[in-house]
């Protein structure tokens, strides 16, 4: 485990400790015991993980894993059909989602799902947004409170977008970055929120290799800010090289769990790729 | 190996479109940098403008646009109250994306509290005056606002076209039916907005419309900069964002349900506000005047304008309801065009869809969703 405890660039986050050692094993997240059927179709098949304070944690598997399946049954798009999900000893069954985003899990999407029309400002300050109380009354009448979190939500924006590497483009709508810009700015846009847990659904689909290392920079950077990631991706050098441990899905069944060395040498999960490419997507 | 497939940048796809773009966007960027001052001296023009249009002395000299066949004061005062209709639905099609299909019900709205609640005719028989009651009303037509809104809104897309539709007719017919609406008959003698000139004649009077349409002006600069405080804050971002993927607003934290309501709520005041004015000045309301054909015209207005941008609603409802008027006495081959008034608006409104799908003055960020269909396609899901 690396953990080069350089100065992060990036604000300090909401709640942000000391990196925790990993040693000290501080749930985070619990995914307990966790059966999710669409119909037929069984997406996740009690699945059976836990997320501890501080670490990278990769989420792999094969397409139609139910990796994003995953993601999703945690920031309450989908409620699970058996098991429970808990995130900081709560239970996020019942919990709407604008509350999840608030108690600090923040995600960005496979299919990138900006708001295209607002600018790239505009869309990290929305993100911002999220833990701010301005409402109508304020902004109608410029209350000192709108004012404030204006000028706060604007700058946590644009230290967020130099953090990423956009800063430059800030004032382009999101539908005119290049993909690369869009991705990264997906991930400032949930940085915004001041999350605690990063989920990160294949934030390196499409990018060529020197663009997936300036990527795996920038998550142990987000990491060293305290921020802990969980990392769904396909590419296995990708995933190796960044992940503290990973939890290997296939047909919506944990197939295996552990550090990487122990994953790659794994059979099943051997089984489980062979034949597939990794960048399959 | 990795293969990517980078959507072309906007500068790769030099297409007509583009172009047209770039054009369009130098004007808007022209103003953007213009200085303050230049800004601020050609604003205060066309306000003058507008203030001074209602007199005799003024737009004689003005040509083709005083209308030929309707006193052109009180046509102004008509193209005021849609204007203000338009800046609120504005906010609710144009910016939070929900599509309300019968926004003059709030108007009619609006107008009833204050018949009701002034008019000799009425059978509660308050008899309050206008002004009183015009705080009242606007209150009233937000709570209808929200109590449409709250079961509706938590509902996707087409079922609120539907519900609000339903609710502007439900709103009509209980005007046409009810005794306490008083139907065809109507209510008379509404009072008047309160303030007297220095001889003691009343401001508000029953000939002069010019006092009425220079009320409902500055209301309108009123209610511009509060929508406007409003888009240029969290709240304008939320709206945007529902707009733009309601799922990843949601996701971002944004309480999207409260931010609908609010916008609803918000349209909804506008609009009761506006039925208010009429009310005042019209000293009559019945059941006539509320149409379902009217919301049908203010949301062809906002699209017309270029939905999702306030100078562009204001141009929309002004222009719209102005050629409708237009129209009026004016005879070719012996047939009366005010007749055919919907038959051209509605070839008007063909001919932008294909020609200008995004509107008269649309806002920046529509316009570019309209050129650029071929990224969305690579990009989006
Ligand atoms: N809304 C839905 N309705 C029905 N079936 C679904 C739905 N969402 C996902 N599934 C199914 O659940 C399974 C898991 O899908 P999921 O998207 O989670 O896979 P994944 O591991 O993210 O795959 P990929 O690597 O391709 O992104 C698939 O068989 C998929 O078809
Ligand atoms: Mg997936």
């Amino acid at each position: 485990m690396s953990d080069t405890e350089q100065t992060p660039a990036v604000p300090a986050q909401a709640a942000a400790p000391a990196v925790e050692t990993v040693d000290k094993r501080e749930p985070l997240l619990e995914v307990d015991h966790v059966t999710l059927r669409f119909g037929g179709v069984v997406a996740l098949n009690d699945v059976d993980f836990t997320l501890y304070k501080g670490e990278i944690l990769g989420l792999i598997g094969p397409n139609g894993a139910g990796k994003t399946t995953c993601f999703n049954a945690m920031t309450g798009i989908y409620q699970p059909t058996e098991g429970q999900i808990r995130f900081r000893g709560e239970k996020i069954s019942g919990k709407k989602r604008h509350q999840i985003t608030r108690m600090g899990m923040a995600r960005t999407f496979q299919n990138i799902r900006l708001f295209p029309e607002m600018t790239a400002l505009e869309n990290v300050q929305v993100g911002a947004d999220a833990h701010h109380k301005t409402s109508v009354i304020s902004a109608l009448l410029r209350l000192p409170r709108h004012w404030k979190e204006e000028r706060e939500g604007r700058e946590k924006a644009e230290r967020l977008l130099e953090f990423v590497g956009i800063r430059p483009r800030m004032h382009e709508f999101a539908r005119n970055l290049s993909y690369g810009e869009q991705r990264r700015l997906e991930i400032a846009r949930a940085l915004a929120t001041d999350p605690v847990l990063l989920c990160l659904d294949e934030p390196a689909a499409g990018f060529n290799p020197a663009e997936k290392e300036e990527l795996l920079q920038l998550i142990r950077q987000i990491r060293d800010t305290g921020v802990t990631v969980l990392l769904i991706e396909h590419d296995m050098r990708l995933v190796m090289g960044v992940t503290d441990r990973i939890v290997v899905l296939e047909f919506g069944k944990k197939i295996a769990e552990g550090l990487p060395a122990e994953v790659r040498d794994n059979p099943k999960v051997i089984a489980a790729y062979l034949g597939v490419p990794d960048d399959a997507a | 190996m990795t293969t990517t497939v980078n959507p072309p940048t906007p500068e790769q796809q030099e297409g007509i479109g583009v172009r047209l773009r770039h054009g369009r966007e130098a004007v808007a960027n022209r103003w953007h940098h213009a200085p303050r001052w230049v800004r601020w001296v050609l604003l205060a023009a066309v306000i003058v403008f507008f203030y001074a249009l209602p007199n005799k002395e003024f737009y004689q000299y003005l040509g083709p646009i005083p209308t030929p066949g309707a006193n052109f004061t009180q046509v102004l005062f008509t193209v005021s109250i849609y204007v203000l209709l338009a800046v609120g639905l504005n906010i609710v099609v144009g910016f939070a994306g929900l599509l309300d299909l019968g926004y003059f019900g709030f108007f009619a709205v609006g107008a009833y509290t204050v018949a009701v609640l002034t008019s000799p005719s009425s059978n509660i028989k308050t008899l309050w005056p206008w002004l009183l009651v015009v705080p009242i009303a606007i209150a009233l037509t937000m709570v209808s606002g929200v109590m449409l809104g709250t079961p509706t809104l938590r509902l996707r897309g087409d079922y609120l076209a539907l519900v609000t539709l339903g609710f502007a007719e439900m709103i009509r017919i209980a005007a046409v039916s009810s005794d306490f609406l008083k139907g065809q008959r109507g209510f008379n003698q509404i009072p008047h907005p309160p303030g007297k000139y220095a001889d003691g004649k009343p401001f508000f009077g029953v000939l002069d419309a010019r006092p009425y349409y220079w009320l409902v002006l500055t209301l309108i600069i009123l209610v511009v900069i509060g929508v406007r405080n409003l888009t240029h804050s969290r709240v304008g971002r939320a709206w945007i964002s529902i707009r733009e993927d309601e799922d990843a607003a949601q996701l971002m934290g944004v309480p999207t349900f409260k931010f609908k309501l609010w916008a609803f709520a918000s349209g909804a005041a506008i609009a009761g506000l506006a039925g208010a004015l009429f009310a005042g000045k019209q000293n009559f309301v019945n059941s006539q005047n509320f149409e379902l054909l009217n919301s049908i015209i203010i949301l062809a207005a906002v699209i017309f304008g270029g939905s999702g941008n306030i100078v562009g609603a204001i141009v929309g409802g002004g222009l719209v309801a102005y050629m409708i008027e237009r129209f009026r006495g004016i005879e070719l081959f012996g047939v009366e065009l005010y007749e055919y008034r919907f038959l051209f608006f509605g070839l008007v409104l063909v001919v932008m869809m294909i020609f200008r799908p995004q509107g008269l003055i649309p806002n920046r960020r529509r316009a570019a969703e309209f050129k650029d269909r071929r990224k969305e396609v690579i990009v989006g899901e």
